[in-house]
């Protein structure tokens, strides 16, 4: 058994998903994910165009961020597939340059549904909350 | 004429796009996971996604996102400076894999006004629906975007 699947097997309230120190965001990231995703929002990218919306610079997208949710909980649960639900709510804007910390705790594990609860959040090293979230994932293998 | 109190998008709660048929492509998440910054090699090697369980190279979370209904918003008048991303939500029935080909319908599901401390927002909710071919849903994705006023 691996350790991921020890994650889940063992899971229980309490349990600490390891924060994890994403490289800082860079403008260029921006522009990739910008394609990847399909959202060419200019604010993202163009920055007079994020200036005049009252931004001292392009904002990075949200769901960066909560893509580094989906990676962490991916992680520790060995694989996207157990996830059934991913939440995350906005709390404060991301600006290149900034390096964001992922994590999370289980917070509630239902053996009668088979999944578990995390709690995530996002984090700025001033300590600001970017994202707040949550996951619930399948605590046995897919058959 | 319109209030602080009334929802500017309550119109159009229930407006549907068009269904969207779209391949799940390896290179597009492979692009998806770069762009993130996952190294999971499960998003981009064959050997290793089979050796982790999966009959495919399957997709990244948030890999949903990436996949765009047409936009139920189509002529809705939206300042997109003043657009934002408030709250997202995933609902998956199944994973996605590279090669599934999904149907993708995106819906305005609700809409609101909430006071802020930025001033008064317009709150719109899409609610995206993936099915597969077999018909099958395979994701729900629920966004909340707020548009100041």
């Amino acid at each position: 058994m691996s350790a991921r699947e020890a994650n889940l097997r063992d899971a229980k309230v309490g349990d600490v998903l390891a924060p994890v120190e994403k490289p800082a965001i860079t403008t260029q990231q921006l522009v990739q994910y910008a394609g990847a995703s399909g959202d060419f929002n200019r604010i993202h990218y163009d920055e007079p165009f994020a200036k005049e919306g009252g931004f001292p610079s392009v904002i990075a997208h949200g769901m960066l961020s909560m893509a580094f949710f989906g990676s962490l909980v991916a992680d520790w649960a060995g694989g996207p597939h157990r996830i059934v639900r991913l939440s995350a709510r906005f709390r404060a804007v991301t600006f290149p340059g900034d390096r964001i910390t992922v994590g999370g705790e289980v917070t509630a594990r239902d053996d009668a549904a088979g999944t578990a609860s995390v709690k995530l959040w996002a984090k700025k090293p001033d300590g600001t909350v970017t994202l707040e979230g949550a996951a619930t994932v399948r605590l046995s293998p897919l058959a | 004429m319109s209030s602080d109190a009334e929802p500017r998008f309550a119109p159009y709660i229930g407006r549907q796009s068009e269904p969207l048929v779209v391949d799940v492509e390896r290179g597009h998440i492979r692009r998806f996971a770069e762009a993130v910054g996952d190294t999971n090699p499960v998003y981009v090697d064959e050997a290793a996604a089979r050796a982790a369980g999966h009959p495919r190279i399957p997709a990244p979370p948030t890999f949903a996102a990436a996949l765009r209904a047409n936009d139920p918003r189509g002529g809705i008048d939206i300042d997109w400076r003043k657009l934002l991303h408030g709250e997202q939500q995933y609902d998956f029935a199944q994973p996605i894999y590279a090669g599934d080909r999904l149907t993708l319908v995106g819906r305005i599901a609700d809409a609101a006004v909430k006071q802020t401390k930025a001033g008064v927002m317009d709150v719109m909710v899409i609610e995206t629906v993936a099915t597969n071919d077999a018909g099958a849903r395979v994701f729900t994705s629920r966004s909340t975007v707020l548009v100041r006023r």
